[in-house]
Formats: structure tokens, C-alpha cells, sequence
């Protein structure tokens, strides 16, 4: 029920609207409620009396309820709707801007593809839950209730079978509607199970065929298939029931009703015309029950739309700045020369996992050197890349930047500082210009040509029509590979940071490039730090410092040479990719025995 | 005109093919029309049976309460009738509707596995999947519940009809010619309402691309600090959206009320001619309450039939994919002969004068000739599109040579079963694939059989069990496609295979996403695994494929040079600009 107290949270800019629109649909179907009245008026006072006046009058009134029953109507849809699309605009701009607070960590765990629903899909299931609860949620009960009190009105006897049927009816369709929901649930999971084995099937064609396991495939498929069919026919059997019952009911109930009326119409209490809207009161009941029912179908699949935005609110980041600046820098170290990225035994595990990814980390940095980090597949470099911007914060030890934790920087100070190129080369629609621009919003045109030459992208960007003002499309689709990591590079490079950080970025580039590039970035005037995260050896093999990751630790640190000295691993990975200059008596210790077993 | 004629007859097939499918459903179907008739008919007739009713209850003491008590009695009678006959229609549909539905499915799911690859490689897995579940839901909604509603609304507006005028002419007429009107009411809001749909669509359209953008990629806005001003970016579309929205629904929320006044407006009219009726005596008071019951109900078959022919031409595109599907041509047939593998012989291959290409007009593969030793390990590079993979889809027959032949120790592969070709063959592909189950099913995909420590034992040599002993449940931990890094599937497909130990192998950039040094140890394991039995490398990292005893190098589907390493770089041809290029910019 927290959706809905979010939703109404939203909703205060617009009460009066909120207010009008059920207040507006209830007059609304005043009019309607009274049209029976009217026509037993007509025949009582019109036929019965014979006067074709009365008829006339009648007539125009009931033309005037028409008329003003849209007019209300009209008057409530607008209401409806400024109040349902309000209140949903603030929703999804609260929505957006609590996404874009929360941290690495949150965005591990929820997945950007629940967060992409939340605000799409869920949002546009919340207005128009809104706009019909407005509309309708009140009307129909309001009826119902109506044209109870209107029975009241013409006959009490006769009433009481309205009394007695409303109940029944409402037990008998909330009834079949309250068990027949979580079973169409499962019938939904049912079919979801059924669409990915199906989808798993396609995509994995060449596996199964290469296994022969065709009839096993076909045999889980059938079987799927077979339960969710019996679930499917189960929940229709009990929605099968609902109308029958309710045409049984309700025309058992006017059968009654005739038979108390008759009597009632035969001593005299009320005459004719009171029968037949009496029997239209009855036909109404009905027809709002059903629409009811469905109305709260709808508004259940909102209430979980509502409530499952809400559960993305309730998530915090987790990484929490201070609130005042702390100034004194708290070196971890006594040097005179602050080092510029220091890591003081750092271990850090990703929520919800059981293992460390980084293990006792330990180095120190200094300013204006280059250090490359390599290692195998999930031996944690970009997770060590990770943690100097503070994407994550540490879970034991600390990392500091210029003598000063990370988590004594201010929200945005850090950032700033720091260059990120990462791993996947993501670019955003707009111009080369905009794309740039999102490292440093005052750098010139001369800034991004610097950068750009530095990235070893300026014939990309000249080649293009229009230069920096060239579009790139969604996530730079109308760019190659390499293309989108050179502009990527520049992107970070017109900050001019501190810190360059490449994680994996240069892959795209062919060796050449790449030299290149490295060799563009030594040559910089200004005091930058560089990490290099590679698999390649070759791109990290000129690095002041390099270090060498297995398994989340550290197990080699030092320069090419020294690293080729000492570091077996080091050696490992350089003669993979360097076969032929591997020495013939070179033997591997450590892990690669166990391939002999 | 001919178009047209075209498109119904397609339709008519169609709907004949439909008919096929629920052939043995057709009891079932011919009591469900049958029972709608009678309960639309039984539905209509009883509030004529309370008209009559109203009619003996005049005034004070002119209550004839004789004839009515046969008449309440009737009417009992029926709605009891009534009720029940819908309770079994409704039965029918349900049992109708799911079974067909599974019917469906289950020769789709069985045409899947028999469908060349040729059709699979050519139509996404998505277009696929949404003929095997969301077209057969629409095409049993649509075609078969569809059917029975326009029937049953046809006869409601048929019957309605005849009880109207034989009740009264004029006040029919009259609801017959202005029941129109609220159609043409509905059609002027709608058109009314579509510009500010469409503009309504085109800023959703702007927001989401926003979102996918920005929040797909929200490490990235938070690398550079970008919160701000893309929360500023959102606001406008936001705004947008919102002054679009408000009126795109209310203009659309127009529609009911309009119509529902114009209804009320044919209501008011037939109680004031209806009265004027009874006043000179050609109608009866039950008669008008009839009248007007009718003139409520009449629009909604009318509505009814008219949503349900949109749904009917959606269901009937719909079976349309279906039928494309099920009845596309499947693979040819297959032979029941085994293919032999003699031990001490592990598997020649020999390729004799094949010609291949996936499109008629494009040659790909031309006069391509080879042979294989029994174990020995051949390497195929080349430059992307050259064929190496069309070479495996041909070694594994996922594609059928179209001229020359491919034998297996002098057994020729489109001789012997599918099954026995592929089982004989271990095959690790660079696009992986994970099954939606645990680590342990997946690994023993090949072999349901293994024990714990046979998988134990293949994870280790596949350099797969470290991350495996590390996930919560280890090999019961139930694996998802975005659970792992692509490095992770790779090693769990090739545990697979390494489980199995085949005759022969075969692996296409199966470790492209594997870091070099874990490469190289999984490399060993199988150059172990692998003495003796031949296999085929397709590999990128040429460090790795160095030790082949034959490398094939392809280009544009031929085979341009072949031979050792030693003696192909002693060529100083295409392989060592290849090579070569690899480590371009080592030196410093």
C-alpha cells in the first residue's frame, strides 16, 4: 500500500482536480439514476392521466438530463485527466532524479532494465490508473447505492429485495474476482516459463542440435505447455461461472420484485409507472456490478505498478558524502611528496556476494607516473579502477587521493579530479560538441581539439560533416567501434584531470593507435596520473608501475623488467601473447600444474 | 479490385487452415455457436416476458395475478435455462480456446527443432518467439471467441429486430436510423483526438529513447558528473509530455459521454413516441418498458461486432505468422544409419569438391577440397565474412552441401542420421549459450548421467570450476543469462564439452572472450583431451593455433594457403601479413 501513498504524496499539487473530477462523474450519474424516475413519471402522470403535455414536459427534461449529464461528464474528464497527468509527471521527474542519485552499488542490484521499466512501462499503468480510478472508482458504487435509495424512495416492501440482492451479488462477483487474481498470476508465470524455454530454444539451436537433444528439449517444452494449459483452464472454469450466476441472480431477484410490486401496485401504495422503474433500477444494478469488478482489476495492476515504483524509492544510495568540507588532509603515509592515489589494504566484496573481489590491495601512487593494472578474466582490475572515483566504497582499508579519503570529498569534488574512460564505450544522441562537453561544460572549441588530437581522434571528428557539430545518433550507434573509444578518450581527456583512469579502453584500437596514444598522453605538460587497464601486455609494458591482479590480489607489482624477473604470472600472460619469445627452458609453476592431474 | 480479391482469398485460406487445426475440437465448436444462439435468443426473450408481465399490473385492484403466476413461472424456468447454457458455453470456449492453444504450440515447438537453419538464421529470435506465444494467444482470443461474438451479436441485432417491430414500427424505424449518429459522434472525436495522440506518441518516444539513454548507461552520467544536467533534460520532455498527455486524454475520454448522450437523447424520444403510442392505445406500458430496454442494449452489439472485426483481421495476421511458421518446409529427411567411428581410427574428413553459398546468386564457397588425417588439429583463419564459420555449419550439416561431398571415414555425412554426425562431434561456438537451470544441468546437458565427480573433474580441466565453487549454491546454483560474464559462459560451454569426450571437435572462437593466459591452459587440456581425435580451431588470437599440424587460411571462401606455421610464414604470404599485423606497435 506504499505505492499508493507515494502516488497521493504526488497528487497534492493537484487536489482541487483531484476532488472535482469524482464530485463532477457523481452528478454525473445523478442524471442517470433519476431518468427512471422520469419515465415513471411518464406513464403514471402522462399515460395513465392522459395528458400528452405532461408527456412533452417530461420529454424535454429528460433531453436536459442527457445534455447535462455530458456536460458533467466532460467537466470530470478534464479534471481526471489534469489531475492523473500531473501527478504523474511528478512521479517519473522524482523518479529520474532519484535514479540518477543512487549509487554503483544500487544499480548493480536493480539492473537498469527494471529501472528502465519502473519509469516507462509502470509509470504509464499508474495514470492510467489514476485517470480511472477518478473517473469511475466512485461512480459505480454510487449507483449501486443509488438506485437502492431511489427503491427506498418509490417502495420500502419492494426495496428489501434490493437490499437482500446487492449483497448476494457483490459476494458472488468480488468473490469469484478476489480467488480467480493471484491464479492469474500463476497462469501469467506460466506463460512467462513458457516464453523463455521457447526463446531458449531458438538461441541455443545449435547447441541442441549439436547434442542431439532435440526430443529432451521438445519433452521439457511439452511439458510446460501441458501445465500451463491446465492452469489457464482452471482459472477460466471458476471465471466461466461469474456470468451465469450474476444473469440468475439478478433475474430471480426481478421475478421477486414483480410479485412484491404486483401486490403492492394491488392494495394500492404505488402505481404502475413505480414498477417499471423499479425494474430499471434493477437492470442498473447489474451492469455497474460488472463494470466495478473489471475497474478493480485494473486498479490492482496499479497498485502493484504503484508499489513496485515505490520499492525503487525506497532504495538509498549507499554512498553517503560529507556534510561538511574536511579539510585536513589525513596523509596514510609520512612523505614530503603526496602521493597521488594511495591504497591502504583495501578489500572490498560486492553486496550480496559471499567472496572478496579485492584482497589486502596495497600501493601507493605517485603523481605523474603511469601504472598499468592486468590480470585475468575477473581477477578485479576495473574493480580496483572502480573505487579511486568512488563508485563503491571500500569494505575494509581506504583509498586516498592527494593524502585525503575518498570519503572525505564533497559530492561532485572528486569527479571532477578524475578522468573515467570506461570499459564499454558509451556515447550519448546529440552533437560530437555536446558529447565532449559532458567532461568539461566550459572548455572551448580549442579545449576539444586538443583533446581530441591527444585521443588520436582529430581525422575521426575532421572526416565527419560538420565536425564537432556532427549527430551522433542513441548510444553513438552511427560510429564504428573504434571510433566511439577514440571520442570517449577525449571526452575524458577535456577535463583535464588529475587522474586518467582507461579501464579496457583501448582494446578497439589496433596496436599502432594505441601506441600512439599512450605516446600522446606521456607527452602532456600537465601532472597526470595515468592507469592503464589492459589484457594486452603490450599496452602496459612502458607503465612506471604495473599491477599484476590474480584472483582479487595482488600478486605482482613493479616495472616490465622487474615484473619479468620475479613475477611469474606476469611472465605467463607476456608469453601467451609473445609466444616466440618465450625461452625453451621456461616452465610454469604455481597454478598451471594443476592441468597435469 | 484484384488486390482485394487476392487478400480474401488468403484470409479464406487462412481461416481453412484454422479450421484444420481444430478439426478435432469441431463438436465442441458447433455446440459452442449452436449454444450462443440459444442463450442470445432466451436473453432477449425474457424481458419480453416481464413487458407482459407489467401489462397485468395496471392500478389499484387491476392486478391479474392468475395469468401472471404461469408467466413468472416461464420466466424462472428460463433465466435457470439460460444460466446454464452459458455456463457450458463458457466451459466449451475455455476448453476450446487452451487446447487449441496447446495445440499449437506443441507443433511449433516440435517444428522448431526440425526447421533448417537456414530459416532460423534468418528470422530473429524475438519475431520467433512472438509467433509461438503472443500470435497464438491473439489467434485463439481472436479467431475463435471472436467468431463466437460476432455470431452471438449478429443474432442479438437480428433478433432485437424482430421483437422491436413486432412490438412497434415506428419507435424501430426510429432507433434504427438514429443509432448512426453516435457512431458518427464517436468517428469526429477520434479524429479529433489522433493529432494530439500522435504528438502525445512522439514525446513518449523522445522520453524513453531519454531514458534508455541515460539511465542505461547511468555509470557513465555518474563518471562525469552529468546528474544535473540530465535530470534539466528530462524535465523539459517531461513537460512536454505532460501538457501532450492531459489533452490526448481528454479528448480521448470524450467518446463515451458523447455517445452515451446520444444514447439517452433515443431514449428520451422513444419514451415520449412510446407513450404517445400507448395513449392511443397501439402500445401497452410492458411493451414500452421493453422498448426501452431495448433501445439501452441495442449499440452494444453494434460496438461489439465492430471491435471484434479489428480483433478478427489482427487474429487472422496473426495465424498467418503462425501457419509461416508450422508449415515452413522442415529439414530433409533423415537417414536411419549410424555413423561409425571406429576407435583406432579416429574420424578422417574429407571434403571433396563442395560448392556452397547461403543466397542463390552469391557463389561463397567454391570447389573447396580437403582432407583431414585422423587426429590431426586443423586450424582455419582469415579475415572476417571469409567462411570459416560457414565451414563449420557445413562439417556439423547445419547447412546441406549444394553440390560435392563431405565424408567421415569414407561414410558420407548426408548419409548417415543427423544425430549420430553431431553427437560424434564436440562443439564450442563464440556465441554461447546457457540453459535457464542449474550449473549442473547445464554441464551435463550431453550426458544427464554424470556423476558429481565426473562434472567436478571436466570444471576442472575447463578452468570453470573456480568461479563454480564460488557461486552460492555451486553446481545447484540455478544460472540466468545475465548472471555471468561472457568469459564464464565460455568456460561453462566448454566444460560441457570436455564432460562429453567426443571423437572429434570442433571450436569456433570458443575462448575469444577468455583472458590469454586461462586460454592457454584450456588449450592444453584439450590439445590433451584431443590426441589422437581430430579437430577443427577456428581462432582470431593466431598465438594460440600455432601448434595446428594444418592451418587453412580462407579468404572470400577459399582456401589460399594451408600448411604448419613454420611453413607458412615461410611463404611470407597472407598468413604472415596476418600474423604480423597482430603485433604491430610492439616494439618501443
Amino acid at each position: 500500500m506504499n505505492g499508493i501513498k507515494r502516488v497521493l504524496h504526488y497528487m497534492q499539487g493537484y487536489k482541487k482536480q483531484a476532488v472535482l473530477a469524482p464530485s463532477f462523474k457523481l452528478l454525473e450519474a445523478l442524471m442517470d439514476l433519476l431518468t427512471p424516475l422520469i419515465v415513471a413519471a411518464i406513464i403514471n402522470q402522462g399515460v395513465l392521466k392522459q395528458d400528452m403535455g405532461l408527456v412533452w414536459k417530461y420529454f424535454a427534461l429528460l433531453i436536459l438530463l442527457a445534455i447535462l449529464g455530458m456536460g458533467f461528464s466532460f467537466t470530470a474528464q478534464w479534471f481526471a485527466a489534469r489531475a492523473s497527468v500531473g501527478c504523474t509527471t511528478g512521479l517519473r521527474q522524482a523518479l529520474f532524479d532519484h535514479i540518477e542519485n543512487l549509487s554503483y552499488t544500487e544499480l548493480d542490484t536493480l539492473g537498469t532494465d527494471t529501472l528502465i521499466t519502473r519509469m516507462t512501462s509502470d509509470m504509464n499503468q499508474v495514470q492510467n490508473g489514476i485517470n480511472l480510478a477518478l473517473r469511475l472508482l466512485l461512480r459505480s458504487p454510487f449507483i449501486v447505492l443509488g438506485a437502492v435509495i431511489m427503491a427506498f424512495t418509490i417502495d420500502v416492501k419492494a426495496a428489501l429485495v434490493f437490499l437482500v440482492t446487492v449483497p448476494v451479488l457483490s459476494i458472488v462477483v468480488f468473490g469469484i474476482m478476489v480467488a480467480s487474481i493471484p491464479l492469474h498470476r500463476k497462469a501469467q508465470n506460466g506463460l512467462d516459463r513458457l516464453l523463455g524455454t521457447t526463446r531458449e530454444n531458438l538461441t541455443g539451436v545449435r547447441v541442441i542440435r549439436a547434442f542431439h537433444k532435440e526430443t529432451a528439449e521438445i519433452q521439457e517444452f511439452d511439458q510446460e505447455n501441458e501445465a500451463l494449459t491446465r492452469m489457464n483452464e482452471f482459472v477460466g472454469r471458476l471465471s466461466s461461472f461469474m456470468n451465469p450466476a450474476t444473469y440468475a441472480i439478478v433475474n430471480i431477484a426481478t421475478i421477486i420484485l414483480i410479485q412484491v410490486g404486483a401486490l403492492q401496485v394491488s392494495n394500492g401504495s404505488i402505481a404502475q409507472g413505480d414498477m417499471v422503474a423499479l425494474y430499471n433500477y434493477m437492470a442498473q444494478i447489474i451492469v455497474e456490478l460488472i463494470k466495478l469488478a473489471s475497474l478493480i482489476i485494473n486498479i490492482n495492476k496499479f497498485i502493484a505498478c504503484a508499489d513496485r515504483i515505490d520499492s525503487i524509492f525506497q532504495i538509498e544510495s549507499s554512498i553517503h558524502y560529507p556534510k561538511e568540507k574536511v579539510d585536513q588532509a589525513k596523509s596514510p603515509r609520512d612523505c614530503f611528496d603526496t602521493p597521488a592515489v594511495v591504497f591502504d589494504h583495501v578489500t572490498f566484496q560486492y553486496a550480496g556476494t559471499g567472496e572478496n573481489a579485492l584482497e589486502d590491495i596495497d600501493f601507493s601512487v605517485a603523481k605523474g607516473s603511469t601504472i598499468g593494472v592486468i590480470g585475468g578474466t575477473g581477477s578485479g582490475k576495473s574493480t580496483l579502477v572502480h573505487l579511486i572515483p568512488r563508485f563503491y566504497d571500500a569494505t575494509c582499508g581506504g583509498v586516498y587521493i592527494s593524502g585525503k579519503n575518498v570519503k572525505d570529498y564533497s559530492e561532485g569534488e572528486l569527479i571532477q579530479r578524475i578522468g573515467m574512460v570506461p570499459q564499454k564505450a558509451v556515447l550519448f544522441e546529440g552533437s560530437i560538441r555536446d558529447n565532449l562537453l559532458w567532461g568539461n561544460p566550459d572548455a572551448t572549441d580549442e579545449d576539444l581539439w586538443e583533446a581530441l588530437t591527444i585521443a588520436q581522434g582529430r581525422e575521426v571528428v575532421e572526416g565527419k560533416e560538420g565536425k564537432l557539430d556532427y549527430l551522433l545518433e542513441q548510444n553513438g550507434r552511427n560510429l564504428s567501434g573504434g571510433q566511439k573509444q577514440r571520442l570517449t578518450i577525449a571526452r575524458a581527456l577535456v577535463r583535464k584531470p588529475e587522474i586518467l583512469i582507461m579501464d579496457d579502453s583501448s582494446s578497439a584500437l589496433d596496436f599502432a593507435t594505441d601506441l600512439k596514444l599512450r605516446q600522446a598522453i606521456h607527452s602532456l605538460d600537465h601532472d597526470m596520473t595515468v592507469f592503464i587497464v589492459s589484457q594486452r601486455t603490450s599496452s602496459v609494458r612502458t607503465a612506471d608501475q604495473i599491477l599484476v591482479l590474480d584472483d582479487g590480489k595482488l600478486s605482482g607489482i613493479g616495472n616490465h623488467e622487474e615484473l619479468m624477473q620475479n613475477c611469474n604470472l606476469y611472465q605467463e600472460i607476456y608469453y601467451s601473447q609473445f609466444p616466440e619469445e618465450k625461452p625453451k627452458d621456461w616452465v610454469r609453476i604455481g597454478k598451471g600444474e594443476e592441468v597435469k592431474a | 479490385m484484384k488486390d482485394k480479391n487476392r487478400k480474401n482469398v488468403s484470409s479464406m485460406e487462412t481461416f481453412r487452415k484454422v479450421l484444420t487445426v481444430i478439426a478435432k475440437y469441431r463438436v465442441l465448436l458447433l455446440f459452442s455457436v449452436i449454444l450462443a444462439g440459444i442463450t442470445v435468443i432466451l436473453q432477449l426473450y425474457i424481458p419480453i416476458l416481464f413487458g407482459d408481465t407489467i401489462d397485468l399490473i395496471v392500478d389499484k385492484g387491476q392486478v391479474d395475478f392468475a395469468s401472471m403466476k404461469p408467466i413468472l413461472l416461464e420466466i424462472f424456468g428460463l433465466v435457470i435455462l439460460t444460466s446454464l447454457l452459458t455456463w457450458f458455453m463458457n466451459l466449451i470456449n475455455n476448453r476450446l480456446t487452451y487446447r487449441t492453444v496447446q495445440d499449437i504450440r506443441s507443433k511449433a515447438i516440435r517444428q522448431i527443432e526440425n526447421l533448417p537453419l537456414s530459416y532460423l538464421d534468418s528470422h530473429s529470435t524475438g519475431d520467433v518467439v512472438q509467433r509461438v506465444i503472443a500470435d497464438v494467444d491473439q489467434l485463439s482470443d481472436g479467431l475463435l471467441l471472436g467468431f463466437t461474438q460476432l455470431f452471438s451479436g449478429v443474432i442479438t441485432i437480428v433478433v432485437t429486430l424482430i421483437f422491436m417491430f413486432s412490438k412497434n414500427v415506428e419507435i424501430t424505424l426510429l432507433v434504427l436510423i438514429l443509432t448512426p449518429v453516435s457512431f458518427l459522434v464517436a468517428k469526429f472525436i477520434s479524429s479529433r483526438s489522433y493529432a494530439m495522440f500522435q504528438k502525445q506518441t512522439k514525446t513518449r518516444g523522445k522520453q524513453t529513447a531519454l531514458i534508455n539513454e541515460m539511465v542505461g548507461n547511468e555509470k557513465v552520467v555518474k563518471a562525469f558528473g552529468h546528474e544535473e544536467e540530465a535530470s534539466k533534460q528530462f524535465r523539459k520532455l517531461n513537460e512536454d509530455l505532460q501538457r501532450y498527455s492531459e489533452k490526448a486524454i481528454f479528448f480521448s475520454s470524450l467518446t463515451n459521454p458523447s455517445t452515451r448522450a446520444v444514447n439517452n437523447v433515443i431514449y428520451a424520444l422513444v419514451a415520449l413516441i412510446g407513450a404517445g403510442r400507448i395513449l392511443s392505445g397501439r402500445l401497452t406500458v410492458g411493451g414500452l418498458t421493453v422498448l426501452l430496454s431495448y433501445a439501452n442494449q441495442y449499440m452494444k452489439p453494434f460496438n461489439d461486432i465492430s471491435s471484434v472485426i479489428t480483433e478478427l483481421q489482427n487474429a487472422l495476421a496473426c495465424a498467418q505468422r503462425v501457419f509461416d511458421l508450422i508449415e515452413a518446409e522442415p529439414e530433409s529427411a533423415d537417414c536411419n544409419q549410424e555413423l561409425v567411428i571406429k576407435e583406432e581410427n579416429h574420424g578422417s574428413v574429407d571434403i571433396e569438391h563442395v560448392n556452397f553459398s547461403y543466397v542463390k546468386d552469391q557463389k561463397l564457397i567454391e570447389d573447396f577440397n580437403f582432407h583431414a588425417e585422423p587426429g590431426q588439429k586443423i586450424a582455419i583463419v582469415g579475415p572476417t565474412g571469409c567462411g570459416k564459420t560457414t565451414f563449420i555449419n557445413l562439417l556439423m550439416r547445419f547447412y546441406d552441401v549444394d553440390c560435392g561431398r563431405i565424408t567421415i571415414d569414407g561414410q558420407a555425412i548426408n548419409q548417415v542420421s543427423r544425430g549420430s554426425l553431431r553427437t560424434n562431434y564436440g562443439m564450442v561456438l563464440q556465441e554461447t549459450w546457457i540453459k535457464n537451470a542449474t550449473v549442473r544441468e547445464n554441464i551435463a546437458f550431453g550426458n544427464p548421467e554424470a556423476t558429481d565427480e565426473e562434472i567436478i573433474h571436466a570444471a576442472k580441466e575447463a578452468h570453470s570450476y573456480e568461479f563454480i565453487r564460488r557461486m552460492p549454491k555451486g553446481l545447484d546454483t540455478i544460472l540466468h543469462e545475465d548472471d555471468l560474464s561472457q568469459g564464464e559462459k565460455q568456460l561453462l560451454c566448454i566444460t560441457r564439452v570436455m564432460l562429453l569426450m567426443p571423437p572429434m571437435l570442433i571450436l569456433d572462437e570458443a575462448t575469444s572472450s577468455i583472458d590469454t593466459r586461462t586460454e592457454l591452459l584450456i588449450q592444453e587440456a584439450f590439445d590433451k583431451l584431443m590426441k589422437g581425435r581430430t579437430s577443427f580451431v577456428v581462432a582470431h588470437r593466431l598465438s594460440t593455433i600455432r601448434n595446428a599440424d594444418c592451418i587453412l587460411v580462407m579468404n572470400q571462401g577459399r582456401i589460399i594457403e594451408q600448411g604448419s606455421h613454420e611453413e607458412l610464414m615461410a611463404q611470407n604470404g597472407f598468413y604472415t601479413n596476418l600474423y604480423n599485423s597482430q603485433f604491430a606497435g610492439v616494439e618501443i
